[in-house]
Protein backbone atom coordinates (compact mmCIF):
# COMPACT_ATOMS: atom_id res chain seq x y z
CA UNK A 1 0.00 0.00 0.00
CA UNK A 2 1.34 3.75 -0.42
CA UNK A 3 2.99 5.15 2.17
CA UNK A 4 0.42 8.19 2.04
CA UNK A 5 -2.52 6.19 2.68
CA UNK A 6 -0.82 3.93 5.64
CA UNK A 7 -0.44 7.53 7.01
CA UNK A 8 -4.01 8.41 6.52
CA UNK A 9 -4.73 5.00 8.51
CA UNK A 10 -2.47 6.48 10.63
CA UNK A 11 -4.12 9.30 11.90
CA UNK A 12 -7.40 7.78 10.67
CA UNK A 13 -7.05 4.74 13.91
CA UNK A 14 -5.44 7.61 16.52
CA UNK A 15 -9.49 8.97 16.15
CA UNK A 16 -10.84 5.40 16.77
CA UNK A 17 -8.36 4.67 19.62
CA UNK A 18 -9.53 7.63 21.36
CA UNK A 19 -12.88 6.81 21.86
CA UNK A 20 -12.32 2.93 22.31
CA UNK A 21 -9.55 3.03 24.48
CA UNK A 22 -10.92 6.26 26.35
CA UNK A 23 -13.64 3.65 27.25
CA UNK A 24 -11.51 1.19 28.41
CA UNK A 25 -9.10 3.67 30.48
CA UNK A 26 -12.50 5.30 31.78
CA UNK A 27 -13.38 1.29 33.27
CA UNK A 28 -10.45 0.36 34.54
CA UNK A 29 -8.85 3.82 36.11
CA UNK A 30 -11.68 6.17 36.75
CA UNK A 31 -13.06 3.98 38.93
CA UNK A 32 -14.56 6.97 41.53
CA UNK A 33 -15.39 8.65 38.96
CA UNK A 34 -17.28 5.76 37.03
CA UNK A 35 -18.87 5.18 40.34
CA UNK A 36 -19.61 8.58 40.81
CA UNK A 37 -21.57 8.60 37.96
CA UNK A 38 -23.58 5.17 39.13
CA UNK A 39 -21.64 3.51 35.89
CA UNK A 40 -19.53 1.02 37.54
CA UNK A 41 -17.31 -0.64 40.19
CA UNK A 42 -13.75 0.67 41.93
CA UNK A 43 -13.32 -3.11 41.38
CA UNK A 44 -12.83 -3.04 37.17
CA UNK A 45 -10.24 -6.02 37.49
CA UNK A 46 -12.14 -8.89 39.79
CA UNK A 47 -13.00 -12.09 38.15
CA UNK A 48 -16.36 -11.49 38.30
CA UNK A 49 -16.85 -8.00 36.34
CA UNK A 50 -14.16 -9.02 33.72
CA UNK A 51 -16.04 -12.09 32.71
CA UNK A 52 -19.22 -9.91 33.16
CA UNK A 53 -18.36 -7.63 31.07
CA UNK A 54 -16.66 -10.27 28.25
CA UNK A 55 -19.46 -11.80 28.46
CA UNK A 56 -21.51 -8.88 26.43
CA UNK A 57 -21.75 -8.51 22.85
CA UNK A 58 -20.93 -4.93 22.59
CA UNK A 59 -17.37 -5.37 24.94
CA UNK A 60 -16.93 -8.45 22.57
CA UNK A 61 -16.94 -6.56 19.55
CA UNK A 62 -15.37 -3.16 21.10
CA UNK A 63 -12.22 -5.27 22.21
CA UNK A 64 -11.66 -6.59 18.92
CA UNK A 65 -12.15 -3.14 16.87
CA UNK A 66 -9.41 -1.95 20.01
CA UNK A 67 -7.39 -4.58 19.05
CA UNK A 68 -7.14 -4.25 15.40
CA UNK A 69 -6.90 -0.63 15.28
CA UNK A 70 -4.63 -0.26 18.37
CA UNK A 71 -2.22 -3.00 16.70
CA UNK A 72 -2.32 -1.28 13.52
CA UNK A 73 -1.69 2.20 14.68
CA UNK A 74 0.74 1.08 17.14
CA UNK A 75 3.08 -1.04 14.92
CA UNK A 76 3.26 1.34 12.08
CA UNK A 77 4.21 4.46 14.40
CA UNK A 78 7.28 2.02 15.85
CA UNK A 79 7.92 1.25 11.85
CA UNK A 80 8.13 4.84 11.05
CA UNK A 81 10.41 5.16 14.37
CA UNK A 82 12.62 3.01 13.07
CA UNK A 83 12.61 3.88 9.29
CA UNK A 84 13.63 7.07 10.35
CA UNK A 85 17.55 5.85 11.70
CA UNK A 86 18.65 5.74 7.98
CA UNK A 87 18.31 2.16 7.09
CA UNK A 88 18.70 0.24 4.20
CA UNK A 89 15.84 -0.25 1.80
CA UNK A 90 16.04 -4.16 2.66
CA UNK A 91 15.87 -3.72 5.84
CA UNK A 92 13.16 -1.03 5.96
CA UNK A 93 11.20 -3.81 3.96
CA UNK A 94 11.83 -6.55 6.28
CA UNK A 95 11.26 -4.70 9.61
CA UNK A 96 7.55 -4.06 7.84
CA UNK A 97 6.69 -7.07 6.73
CA UNK A 98 7.95 -8.12 10.37
CA UNK A 99 5.34 -5.68 11.96
CA UNK A 100 2.64 -6.64 9.36
CA UNK A 101 3.21 -10.49 10.56
CA UNK A 102 3.35 -9.85 13.95
CA UNK A 103 -0.19 -7.39 13.99
CA UNK A 104 -1.65 -10.55 11.73
CA UNK A 105 -0.83 -12.86 14.63
CA UNK A 106 -1.49 -10.72 17.35
CA UNK A 107 -4.63 -9.67 16.29
CA UNK A 108 -5.61 -13.39 15.39
CA UNK A 109 -4.94 -14.73 18.62
CA UNK A 110 -6.60 -11.19 20.56
CA UNK A 111 -9.73 -11.95 18.68
CA UNK A 112 -9.90 -15.63 19.71
CA UNK A 113 -9.62 -14.56 22.74
CA UNK A 114 -12.20 -12.55 22.70
CA UNK A 115 -14.52 -14.88 21.07
CA UNK A 116 -14.50 -17.46 23.46
CA UNK A 117 -14.85 -15.98 26.39
CA UNK A 118 -17.90 -14.41 24.66
CA UNK A 119 -19.21 -17.80 24.47
CA UNK A 120 -18.33 -19.13 27.29
CA UNK A 121 -20.86 -20.81 29.56
CA UNK A 122 -21.43 -20.43 33.44
CA UNK A 123 -18.74 -17.92 34.24
CA UNK B 1 23.55 3.47 -5.18
CA UNK B 2 20.43 5.70 -3.27
CA UNK B 3 21.67 8.75 -0.99
CA UNK B 4 21.14 8.57 2.70
CA UNK B 5 21.17 11.14 4.86
CA UNK B 6 23.52 10.01 8.35
CA UNK B 7 20.76 10.81 10.88
CA UNK B 8 21.86 9.02 13.67
CA UNK B 9 21.85 11.47 16.03
CA UNK B 10 21.88 9.09 19.29
CA UNK B 11 19.34 9.33 22.13
CA UNK B 12 20.10 13.18 22.23
CA UNK B 13 19.08 13.55 18.37
CA UNK B 14 15.66 11.91 19.75
CA UNK B 15 15.03 13.49 22.84
CA UNK B 16 16.39 17.06 22.23
CA UNK B 17 14.39 20.14 21.45
CA UNK B 18 17.75 21.73 19.98
CA UNK B 19 16.29 25.24 18.83
CA UNK B 20 12.67 23.68 18.07
CA UNK B 21 11.57 24.76 21.55
CA UNK B 22 8.69 23.43 23.23
CA UNK B 23 7.05 21.89 20.20
CA UNK B 24 9.88 19.59 19.95
CA UNK B 25 9.81 18.47 23.58
CA UNK B 26 5.74 17.56 23.30
CA UNK B 27 6.84 15.48 20.26
CA UNK B 28 9.90 13.74 22.07
CA UNK B 29 7.19 12.90 25.13
CA UNK B 30 4.47 11.51 22.42
CA UNK B 31 7.13 8.63 20.73
CA UNK B 32 7.95 8.25 24.31
CA UNK B 33 4.43 7.62 25.71
CA UNK B 34 3.37 5.97 22.25
CA UNK B 35 6.40 3.22 22.44
CA UNK B 36 5.44 3.07 26.35
CA UNK B 37 1.63 2.04 25.71
CA UNK B 38 3.01 -0.09 22.84
CA UNK B 39 4.99 -2.10 24.99
CA UNK B 40 2.27 -2.62 27.69
CA UNK B 41 -0.38 -3.62 25.20
CA UNK B 42 1.70 -5.92 23.50
CA UNK B 43 2.04 -7.85 26.86
CA UNK B 44 -1.30 -7.18 28.01
CA UNK B 45 -2.81 -8.91 25.02
CA UNK B 46 -1.17 -12.11 26.44
CA UNK B 47 -2.39 -11.36 29.54
CA UNK B 48 -5.84 -10.56 29.06
CA UNK B 49 -5.73 -14.03 26.97
CA UNK B 50 -5.45 -16.07 30.38
CA UNK B 51 -9.48 -15.25 30.51
CA UNK B 52 -9.85 -18.02 27.64
CA UNK B 53 -8.77 -20.49 31.06
CA UNK B 54 -11.67 -19.19 33.20
CA UNK B 55 -11.76 -17.44 35.94
CA UNK B 56 -9.04 -19.47 38.45
CA UNK B 57 -6.84 -18.77 35.46
CA UNK B 58 -7.57 -14.96 35.37
CA UNK B 59 -7.15 -14.70 39.72
CA UNK B 60 -3.74 -16.44 39.34
CA UNK B 61 -2.57 -13.97 36.57
CA UNK B 62 -4.00 -11.20 38.57
CA UNK B 63 -1.90 -11.80 41.62
CA UNK B 64 0.75 -12.07 39.90
CA UNK B 65 0.54 -8.86 39.40
CA UNK B 66 -0.92 -7.41 42.59
CA UNK B 67 1.64 -5.49 43.74
CA UNK B 68 3.42 -2.03 44.59
CA UNK B 69 4.93 -1.88 41.44
CA UNK B 70 3.42 -3.29 38.85
CA UNK B 71 -0.09 -0.94 39.76
CA UNK B 72 2.58 2.01 39.63
CA UNK B 73 3.91 0.89 36.21
CA UNK B 74 -0.49 0.39 35.04
CA UNK B 75 -0.58 3.76 36.35
CA UNK B 76 1.95 5.05 34.28
CA UNK B 77 0.82 3.75 31.33
CA UNK B 78 -2.40 5.56 32.01
CA UNK B 79 -0.72 8.74 32.36
CA UNK B 80 0.86 7.77 28.69
CA UNK B 81 -2.50 7.69 27.37
CA UNK B 82 -3.82 10.87 28.39
CA UNK B 83 -1.09 12.87 27.66
CA UNK B 84 -0.54 10.76 24.04
CA UNK B 85 -4.53 11.20 23.85
CA UNK B 86 -4.63 14.62 24.03
CA UNK B 87 -1.77 15.67 22.50
CA UNK B 88 -2.30 13.27 19.28
CA UNK B 89 -6.06 15.04 18.87
CA UNK B 90 -3.56 18.53 18.46
CA UNK B 91 -1.38 16.62 16.19
CA UNK B 92 -4.29 15.06 14.24
CA UNK B 93 -5.10 18.56 13.71
CA UNK B 94 -1.91 19.86 12.51
CA UNK B 95 -1.22 17.67 10.21
CA UNK B 96 -4.62 17.72 8.74
CA UNK B 97 -3.76 21.46 8.34
CA UNK B 98 -6.03 22.77 10.30
CA UNK B 99 -4.20 24.92 12.58
CA UNK B 100 -2.36 26.11 10.18
CA UNK B 101 -4.01 29.60 9.70
CA UNK B 102 -4.24 31.62 6.23
CA UNK B 103 -1.37 32.87 4.35
CA UNK B 104 -0.48 36.36 3.95
CA UNK B 105 1.93 38.70 3.23
CA UNK B 106 5.23 38.25 5.40
CA UNK B 107 4.88 41.80 6.68
CA UNK B 108 6.91 42.66 10.15
CA UNK B 109 6.21 41.29 12.90
CA UNK B 110 6.42 38.24 11.40
CA UNK B 111 4.46 35.40 12.30
CA UNK B 112 4.58 31.95 11.23
CA UNK B 113 2.70 28.43 11.73
CA UNK B 114 4.50 27.06 15.10
CA UNK B 115 3.70 30.83 16.58
CA UNK B 116 0.34 30.58 15.91
CA UNK B 117 -0.12 26.52 16.81
CA UNK B 118 1.16 27.82 20.12
CA UNK B 119 -2.21 28.82 21.81
CA UNK B 120 -3.35 25.14 20.88
CA UNK B 121 -0.31 23.25 22.42
CA UNK B 122 -0.62 25.23 25.93
CA UNK B 123 -4.21 24.14 25.88
CA UNK B 124 -3.70 20.58 25.52
CA UNK B 125 -0.99 20.41 28.22
CA UNK B 126 -3.45 22.30 30.50
CA UNK B 127 -6.32 20.07 29.90
CA UNK B 128 -3.50 16.96 30.09
CA UNK B 129 -2.38 18.29 33.99
CA UNK B 130 -5.77 18.73 35.21
CA UNK B 131 -6.77 14.80 33.93
CA UNK B 132 -3.19 14.16 35.33
CA UNK B 133 -4.28 16.07 38.78
CA UNK B 134 -7.14 13.87 38.91
CA UNK B 135 -6.01 10.72 37.88
CA UNK B 136 -3.41 10.82 40.58
CA UNK B 137 -5.97 11.72 43.44
CA UNK B 138 -7.70 8.75 41.91
CA UNK B 139 -4.87 6.80 42.17
CA UNK B 140 -3.55 7.68 45.69
CA UNK B 141 -6.31 8.78 47.63
CA UNK B 142 -9.70 7.28 46.64
CA UNK B 143 -9.24 3.68 45.15
CA UNK B 144 -7.95 0.89 46.88
C1 LIG C 1 -5.65 7.64 22.51
C2 LIG C 1 -5.71 7.75 21.26
C3 LIG C 1 -4.50 8.04 20.40
C4 LIG C 1 -4.31 9.16 19.66
C5 LIG C 1 -5.28 10.34 19.51
C6 LIG C 1 -3.03 9.02 19.01
C7 LIG C 1 -2.48 9.94 18.12
C8 LIG C 1 -1.29 9.81 17.50
C9 LIG C 1 -0.81 10.65 16.40
C10 LIG C 1 -1.58 11.81 15.78
C11 LIG C 1 0.42 10.20 16.05
C12 LIG C 1 1.28 10.72 14.90
C13 LIG C 1 2.31 11.65 15.30
C14 LIG C 1 3.08 12.10 14.10
O1 LIG C 1 2.70 11.79 12.97
O2 LIG C 1 4.07 12.76 14.32
C15 LIG C 1 0.75 9.09 16.93
C16 LIG C 1 1.94 8.40 16.89
C17 LIG C 1 2.18 7.23 17.60
N1 LIG C 1 1.29 6.56 18.42
FE1 LIG C 1 -0.55 7.19 18.90
N2 LIG C 1 -2.44 7.83 19.39
C18 LIG C 1 -3.32 7.19 20.24
C19 LIG C 1 -3.13 5.95 20.84
C20 LIG C 1 -1.99 5.16 20.71
C21 LIG C 1 -1.84 3.80 21.24
C22 LIG C 1 -2.92 3.02 21.99
C23 LIG C 1 -0.56 3.38 20.92
C24 LIG C 1 0.11 2.06 21.21
C25 LIG C 1 -0.46 0.92 21.01
C26 LIG C 1 0.08 4.48 20.20
C27 LIG C 1 1.37 4.45 19.70
C28 LIG C 1 1.92 5.41 18.89
C29 LIG C 1 3.28 5.36 18.36
C30 LIG C 1 4.31 4.26 18.64
C31 LIG C 1 3.45 6.50 17.56
C32 LIG C 1 4.68 6.90 16.75
C33 LIG C 1 5.39 8.06 17.40
C34 LIG C 1 6.40 8.73 16.52
O3 LIG C 1 6.41 8.55 15.30
O4 LIG C 1 7.16 9.51 17.08
N3 LIG C 1 -0.82 5.53 20.09
N4 LIG C 1 -0.31 8.86 17.80
C1 LIG D 1 -3.19 0.24 32.01
C2 LIG D 1 -4.32 -0.13 32.32
C3 LIG D 1 -5.17 -1.21 31.72
C4 LIG D 1 -5.91 -2.07 32.45
C5 LIG D 1 -6.03 -2.14 33.97
C6 LIG D 1 -6.59 -2.95 31.50
C7 LIG D 1 -7.41 -4.01 31.87
C8 LIG D 1 -8.01 -4.91 31.01
C9 LIG D 1 -8.80 -6.05 31.41
C10 LIG D 1 -9.12 -6.42 32.86
C11 LIG D 1 -9.21 -6.69 30.28
C12 LIG D 1 -10.09 -7.96 30.21
C13 LIG D 1 -11.46 -7.68 29.72
C14 LIG D 1 -12.34 -6.95 30.69
O1 LIG D 1 -12.10 -6.97 31.90
O2 LIG D 1 -13.33 -6.33 30.26
C15 LIG D 1 -8.67 -5.96 29.15
C16 LIG D 1 -8.84 -6.30 27.83
C17 LIG D 1 -8.32 -5.60 26.75
N1 LIG D 1 -7.56 -4.44 26.81
FE1 LIG D 1 -6.93 -3.49 28.49
N2 LIG D 1 -6.26 -2.58 30.23
C18 LIG D 1 -5.39 -1.53 30.29
C19 LIG D 1 -4.80 -0.89 29.21
C20 LIG D 1 -5.02 -1.17 27.88
C21 LIG D 1 -4.42 -0.48 26.75
C22 LIG D 1 -3.43 0.67 26.88
C23 LIG D 1 -4.91 -1.06 25.61
C24 LIG D 1 -4.67 -0.74 24.16
C25 LIG D 1 -3.71 -0.12 23.66
C26 LIG D 1 -5.82 -2.12 26.02
C27 LIG D 1 -6.51 -2.94 25.15
C28 LIG D 1 -7.26 -4.05 25.52
C29 LIG D 1 -7.88 -4.98 24.58
C30 LIG D 1 -7.78 -4.91 23.05
C31 LIG D 1 -8.53 -5.95 25.35
C32 LIG D 1 -9.30 -7.20 24.83
C33 LIG D 1 -8.30 -8.31 24.62
C34 LIG D 1 -8.93 -9.58 24.08
O3 LIG D 1 -10.09 -9.88 24.41
O4 LIG D 1 -8.23 -10.29 23.34
N3 LIG D 1 -5.87 -2.15 27.40
N4 LIG D 1 -7.93 -4.88 29.63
Amino acid sequence: MRESRLWFWHILTAVVILFLLGLHMGIMHMGTLVQALGLGSTHPTASAEVFERSRQFFFMITYIALLGTALFHGLYGFRSILCELSLSKTLQKAIGRLCTAAGFALFLYGTYVAVRVFQMKGV
Amino acid sequence: MQHRYKNNLGLWGWLGGGRYGADRYAYALHRLSGLGILAYFLMHIFVTGTRVDGPEAWESAMHFFENPLFRLGEFLVFLAFLYHAVNGIRLVLVELGLLVGKPGLPSYPYSHSVIRQRPVLVVAMVITAVLVLFAGADFLFLTK
